[in-house]
């Protein structure tokens, strides 16, 4: 590993700490919502996981009613102001618009729905309140988008609900997955706080699977159960010296970065390369880039078309100086006990047996996460795990009657938004269930 | 390259754009400033009689549609708040400074012939080109028996156009008020009097908006607020109407005409010329942006009459009026459809539930690959255009005249017409 402070503290904060996507003003936004045709039957709507009703809360945001526009997006998705900074909108709702076809500019969605939620956040507004209170008891497993998603419509629809939470904060990979220059000033703290702030969730954190509690023991205390785990275990390349120093999983230092205080004192080599084609690999390519690394490279066994990360991404990695070379798997990792070198990589492509090495002193695995039934105490007794996935139906039922699952643990790993609706299809589900 | 000069009432000027009267033309500075800019000529601000009027603080409200700014504009400023004599000065010079521009000034005095008998005299000796009879502002002067309480009683504006008439030797033109039932009987009164132009529209009566948290109409002057002028492009339609009322009225028909209401750009010029205007007067536009927009309005109509092969502008003023009609005049077996460009439609739906919820159901969604399509049902379709208009896509939605075998048919000789004639 390299030695920490290549770049100033100063650099290092314009590097992490300012939005890379900054809020639009008053007049940007009355503008950008002027654009929006308030079509019929919107393909925006259905191309928002959450089904948030956009041409509704462009309007409102047009005409000055800016309450009714955050109302419309969070009753839908209550972590409408993360998603608006982390959903990537031009697969989504942005994909969706209009607008493309005729000018190739879609609305900017995405930095709207921050505006209107970002002014109810300002003003302090708590829409929300409970009513019917239930004496219902039920259990979240898991405080990531999906759990909180789901506790929170429990909470409203006026069930009593206890989140279990593994580590030390609220949030999930809102709180620990996210590269910090896509939410900063901890908004994921400041959106958490407003979600509890409904009242009827009681927090429990550091409180593990098997080691706390069982599914036994929630099954008997509780009316339902929903299962907002994520995914605990990180894929591996599957070749030797795996675990010689300088090969490090994604995930984890994305999470220790975000959590870190004092980015100068983050330890990391001068030459990266990132194995992967997904979000987490461009969040680590760039990351790594802005630590102050002198080259990063990022290796995807296919194409630039087969990569997960979207073509916006991708030119973001680009822009922040990340190099991408396409059609290379991982053959043989070179080092030794003090670290890695070089990756030794051979082409993917029929009829192509160049072989090219790349040296460094880092090497990052971004290719996946999966499941780890084992990690969940008595879980894999009760429940279908197929594929390393919580099998559920389309209301988020697992196949044990009253257990309830969604976010990562259901299908792999996908983007917030989905997590989000997840929880919220379950939450309906459970209510309708217990009503 | 096209011939844009311009006479009307025998003013002359190098193109038919004017300034009306109102701010930008109240001094000499800003005039200069609009000849420099290349205007053809300007009404200056409305002159009174001594001592001047005082103005409030606060003037303007406006109309905001959809991020539109100034979409419709309206003011409760009154005539010019300068001395006669400065203004009289001013005029003078300027006159003598750019002698190939119109310059004609605006008069409002009360209804007293010695007033206009003495103010007359003084704008002569300016060697103005002409004046223009401020029959029109609806607020303010109009509660001193001035503006449009003249306009609104025809025989007023021809007793006070035939005096005059009497007492001058320019051209007088008569400006309108628009805050009538019948704009025909002003201008037939103006006519009677001898008037040899009449300028019209003027303002609107108007509230542009109120102040929801002041709870007063805007503008607001120390928590109060009161109706004023409404001019911009919101009035234009309003305006077209009257012009073309006016020229199409046998009683008044080939009466000189400068156009005003809401003209922003040489189409807007264009069309109120088709209507009958020989000049045009604009306002808004150019205190929205400037007096540069004559910069466009001069070469865009020349290059459009050259396309059109119109050398002059008498070419094509007027042309319009013949095939503006009585309702009762149109052809009812005259039959247009909608139809919907499937290469050009991005899928809003907008022509849909516009025809949908408040139209006649002419028009059908299916989902094809996760898209709607929207076709129209031929048989349903009355031609309302709503669709085309409502339509974002240029020339995405058009209307297809439909070849008709019957013949000419009007109201007047239709079967359920209880008069018909047949």
């Amino acid at each position: 590993m390299g030695e920490p402070g290549a770049l100033s503290p100063k650099q290092l904060e314009e590097n992490f700490c300012k939005d890379i996507h900054p809020p639009l003003n008053l007049n940007q936004a009355s503008i950008e919502a002027s654009r929006c045709y308030f079509c019929y039957d919107a393909p925006c709507i259905k191309a928002c996981p959450t089904e948030i009703n956009i041409p509704s809360f462009i309007r409102k945001i047009s005409t000055g009613n800016l309450k009714g526009a955050a109302i419309d997006i969070l009753s839908e998705n209550i972590f409408g102001g993360a998603c608006a900074r982390v959903c990537p909108v031009e697969t989504l709702c942005e994909e969706g618009c209009v607008r493309n076809t005729a000018e190739d500019k879609p609305v900017a969605i995405g930095l709207l729905q921050r505006h209107a939620t970002d002014w109810l956040f300002e003003k302090k507004i708590q829409p929300f309140e409970r009513k019917n209170l239930k004496q219902k008891r039920i259990a979240v497993v898991g405080a990531g988008p999906a759990g909180l998603s789901c506790a929170h419509r429990l909470a409203v629809l006026g069930y009593d609900v206890i989140v279990f939470e593994a580590k030390k904060k609220l949030g999930g990979l809102n709180e620990y997955g996210l590269a910090p220059y896509k939410m900063v000033n901890d908004f994921a703290q400041k959106e958490i706080a407003f979600i509890l702030e409904v009242g009827g969730i009681k927090v429990e954190l550091e409180k593990e699977f098997g080691r706390d509690f069982s599914m036994a023991e929630l099954r008997k205390e509780f009316e339902a159960v929903f299962l907002g785990v994520g995914l605990s275990g990180v894929n591996a390349l599957k070749l030797e010296s795996e675990n010689m120093p300088g090969v490090l999983n994604a995930v984890d230092f994305i999470s220790d970065l975000r959590q870190t205080k004092n980015l100068s004192a983050v330890a990391l080599g001068k030459r990266v390369v990132v194995i992967g084609g997904g979000s987490t690999a461009i969040d680590i390519a760039v990351e790594s880039k802005r630590l102050g690394a002198s080259s990063v490279t990022l290796v995807y066994r296919r194409g630039f078309s087969e990569m997960k990360a979207t073509s916006v991404e991708i030119e973001f990695a680009q822009n922040n100086g990340v190099l991408i070379e396409t059609w290379a798997r991982a053959k043989k990792l070179i080092g030794n006990s003090k670290g890695i070198s070089s990756v030794e990589f051979e082409r993917t492509q029929s009829g192509s047996s160049e072989i090219f090495t790349l040296p460094c002193d880092t090497l990052f695995k971004a290719i996946g996460q999966i499941l780890i039934p084992e990690k969940l105490g008595d879980v894999k007794e009760f429940l279908e795990i197929t594929n390393g996935r919580i099998l559920v139906n389309d209301e988020r039922r697992t196949t044990l009657k009253n257990v309830f699952a969604g976010g990562d643990c259901v299908n792999g790993g996908k983007l917030t938004v989905v997590s989000v609706q997840d929880g919220k299809v379950a939450a309906e589900a459970i209510h309708k269930e217990l009503s | 390259m096209a011939d844009l000069t311009c006479k009307i009432a025998g003013v002359k000027s190098p193109n038919p754009f004017w300034l009306a009267s109102a701010p930008p033309t109240d001094k000499a500075y800003n005039v200069i400033r609009a000849f420099k800019a290349g205007w053809g000529g300007v009404v200056w601000k409305t002159l009174g009689e001594d001592p001047p009027v005082v103005n409030v603080s606060s003037r303007y409200g406006a109309v905001e549609y959809n991020g539109q700014r100034m979409m419709g504009f309206n003011n409760i400023e009154l005539i010019s708040d300068r001395p006669l004599a400065l203004n009289l000065e001013e005029i003078k010079a300027v006159k003598k400074e750019w002698p190939d521009r119109a310059l004609i000034v605006s008069l409002m005095v009360p209804c007293n012939e010695l007033s206009w008998k003495n103010i007359l005299k003084k704008v002569e000796e300016t060697n103005a080109d002409g004046v223009e009879l401020n029959f029109g502002c609806p607020h303010g002067m109009s509660e001193r028996g001035m503006g449009s309480a003249v306009g609104q009683v025809p025989e007023y504006i021809e007793m006070v156009t035939r005096w005059c008439k009497t007492h001058t030797q320019m051209p007088v033109f008569v400006k309108l008020t628009p805050n009538i039932s019948d704009i025909r009987k002003p201008a037939r009164a103006a006519k009677a009097g001898g008037a040899d132009a009449i300028s019209l529209i003027n303002t609107i009566n108007s509230i542009t908006r109120v102040d929801l948290d002041q709870m007063a109409p805007e503008p607001v002057v120390d928590g109060k607020g009161t109706h004023g002028g409404y001019c911009g492009p919101a009035v234009k339609p309003i305006a077209l109407n009257m012009v073309s009322e006016i020229s199409r009225d046998p009683a008044t028909r080939g009466m000189a005409i400068s156009g005003i209401g809401g003209i922003s750009n040489w189409r807007d010029a264009a069309e109120f010329m088709a209507l009958g205007s020989t000049s045009v007067q604009v306002c808004t536009a150019a205190m929205h942006y400037g007096f540069k927009i004559v910069d466009d309005m001069i070469e865009g109509l020349s290059h459009w009459m050259d396309e059109k092969k119109y050398r002059k502008l008498s070419d094509f003023v007027g042309a319009a009026t013949p095939n503006t009609t009585d309702w009762q005049y149109l052809n009812l077996n005259f039959k247009t459809i909608a139809k919907i460009d499937q290469t050009k439609c991005i899928g809003c739906g907008l022509c849909y539930i516009a025809c949908e919820d408040t139209s006649h159901q002419s028009i059908s969604v299916k989902a094809q690959n996760r898209k709607n399509i929207f076709e129209v049902i031929e048989e349903e379709c009355v031609g309302c255009n709503l669709c085309a208009h409502v339509c974002p896509v240029q020339d995405c939605i058009t209307m297809i005249p439909q070849e008709s075998k019957k013949p000419y048919l009007n109201w007047t000789e239709h079967p359920n017409n209880p008069q018909s004639k047949i």
